[in-house]
């Protein structure tokens, strides 16, 4: 039974290079996410990873199903996202997230036309939006999503005081330096790279649940910051680990399964986890002396 | 010769409307300089143009060669994210910005200090306490902590006792006779008097335009608070341009 559930999907090339990419996807989109979460931009990463998709449609208009122009393509258009939001938020009124709703939508809506004039097929169709079914993953993604996790993790430690600091007390960070913005729009990159990574393994539409189910799974654990990009970066893994393998014996996308993997575990920490967690505040235990 | 702060002719204002006008003078270096006023007097909108928050609408401010980065500020309106999961050593590490920055290492020597910075605030025993768990006064504290680690030439504190017990007060009222003692120049908004009277021997008293400034028996007279306390607080929508010259 073991055998059949963890070692048989093993014995495919391609699902060996399914996990391996998810692992390498979870590494970087767990802490990537736990800064999400603190700048309380998850719902930025989610509105980012849509607006990818148009680049991506474009890209294989252009180029086919290469691996290396369609994460061009979506690097292109997160970027092009992320700055016009920006800019938008700070030239006039309308706050970030507001822009960022706005190109959110009209970016699906643009990608979905773009695939569906041109003829795309409901196969791939389906893949771009959910990842790929059985598992069945390229030597050339695998490649992107090491070469992403690779640079976002250096990233990350490089811009990590700045970030902290933006993050907690950006008036002060302001007052002593003028690193704050370049940390700003680092994260912003770092999170491009990490919404391409989502795109190849789990498709655009559920690519970023490894990326902000995970930090919000953390919260419930910790109180400190080094102890939360751990355990998002853990929680990530076993979410994506176990999401590809679901994906592998019930035959469905990987997007789809990974995010109910990390839902699953959610909502376990939701109910038991020490940090406010429901249990313990069900259950407090008696107050203490001091 | 250390830093010398001198206006000249300073307007700082929101909109083109002046919030601080025509302000002329110079806080030499060591001053313990009081600034009072009623609300919408000036005083925040004065070291937020010290510290280069916002840009002068006329006049200006020389730092006598300080870059405004190596100013200590305080701010009235504290913009810290108490949820963020950091630390109160962590935090008040954050003063080591300008020697440590974004890469520079912190080792045993460094260690002692932001442990000494703790201790002198009264927060030894809090250190790996979430910034969240702090009092009103505690988290003053640390903020006052993490001032310290700066290691500044020129202080500036924007209402820094607001909400803050006379405990608290006495203590960090210490700690800003020390910087004084150690010649430091240490601006402070105020909004207590008797506070004023005791502790500061130079006032500025402002209401939009400069009232009185200097030692502080002469400004805390009744005829000068009388004056400020007149000033009128809301801006005139119709306000002409100003084309007063005194001093251009």
């Amino acid at each position: 039974m073991l055998n059949h559930l963890l070692i048989d999907p093993l014995r495919d090339q391609n699902v060996r290079h399914s996990l391996v990419a998810v692992m390498a996807l979870a590494l970087s989109a767990g802490p990537v996410g736990v800064f999400l979460m603190l700048r309380r931009m998850s719902l930025v990463g989610d509105a980012m990873s849509h607006a990818i998709l148009p680049g991506v449609a474009i890209a294989f208009l252009a180029g086919g199903l290469s691996v290396i122009s369609m994460t061009l393509g979506g690097l292109v258009a997160g970027v092009i996202v992320a700055l016009f939001s920006g800019v938008i938020s700070r030239v006039t009124e309308l706050q970030e997230d507001a822009s960022l709703a706005v190109f959110l939508l009209v970016s699906l809506a643009l990608g979905i036309v773009i695939v569906t004039i041109n003829g795309i097929d409901i196969e791939h169709l389906m893949e771009f939006l959910f990842g790929e079914t059985k598992a069945k993953m390229s030597a050339g993604k695998l490649l992107v999503i090491a070469v992403n996790t690779t640079v976002s993790l250096v990233g990350l430690a490089l811009i990590y005081r700045p970030l902290v600091l933006e993050c907690v007390d950006p008036h002060f960070l302001r007052s002593v330096s003028t690193a704050g913005g370049a940390a700003h729009l680092a994260f912003l990159a770092l999170l491009v790279l990490n919404l391409i990574s989502g795109f190849h393994a789990l498709g655009t539409l559920l690519g970023v649940g490894i990326m902000i189910i995970p930090a919000a799974i953390s919260r419930f654990w910790a109180r400190d910051i080094s102890k939360l990009i751990a355990l998002s970066a853990v929680s990530a893994l076993v979410a994506g680990v176990a999401g590809v393998l679901i994906s592998f014996h019930a035959q469905v996308p990987a997007g789809p399964a990974v995010t109910l993997a990390a839902g699953i575990l959610y909502l376990a920490s939701v109910v038991f986890g020490p940090v406010g967690g429901v249990a313990w505040q069900v259950f407090p235990g008696r107050h203490l002396e001091a | 010769m250390g830093p010398r702060l001198e206006f000249r002719n300073l307007t700082l204002g929101y909109d083109r409307h002046p919030a601080v006008h025509h302000l002329n003078g110079a806080v030499e270096e060591g001053a313990l300089l009081a600034v009072i006023g009623p609300n919408g007097a000036g005083k925040s909108t004065l070291f937020k143009g010290i510290v280069g928050a916002i840009k002068p609408l006329a006049g200006s401010i020389e730092l006598g060669g300080v870059n405004s980065h190596e100013i200590a500020y305080l701010p009235q309106v504290i913009d810290i994210d108490r949820n963020f999961p950091i630390t109160v050593y962590d935090m008040v590490a954050m003063g080591l910005w300008r020697c440590a920055g974004a890469f520079g290492s912190v080792n045993g020597n460094i260690h002692k200090e932001i442990d000494g910075a703790i201790a002198v605030v009264g927060l030894t025993g809090f250190e790996q306490r979430p910034i969240g768990s702090l009092s009103g006064g505690q988290m003053q504290r640390m903020l006052f902590a993490r001032l310290l680690l700066q290691d500044a030439r020129i202080i500036v504190l924007d209402e820094p006792f607001n909400a803050v017990d006379s405990k608290t007060v006495e203590d960090l009222l210490a700690l800003i006779r020390r910087w004084h003692g150690e010649s430091r120049t240490v601006l402070a908004a105020l909004h207590d008097i008797e506070l004023v009277r005791t502790n500061f021997p130079q006032t500025l008293l402002l209401a939009r335009e400069p009232v009185a400034w200097g030692e502080t028996a002469a400004v805390l007279k009744p005829a000068n608070l009388l004056k400020a306390r007149q000033m009128c607080e809301a801006f005139d929508e119709e306000a002409q341009e100003c084309v007063d010259t005194r001093a251009a």
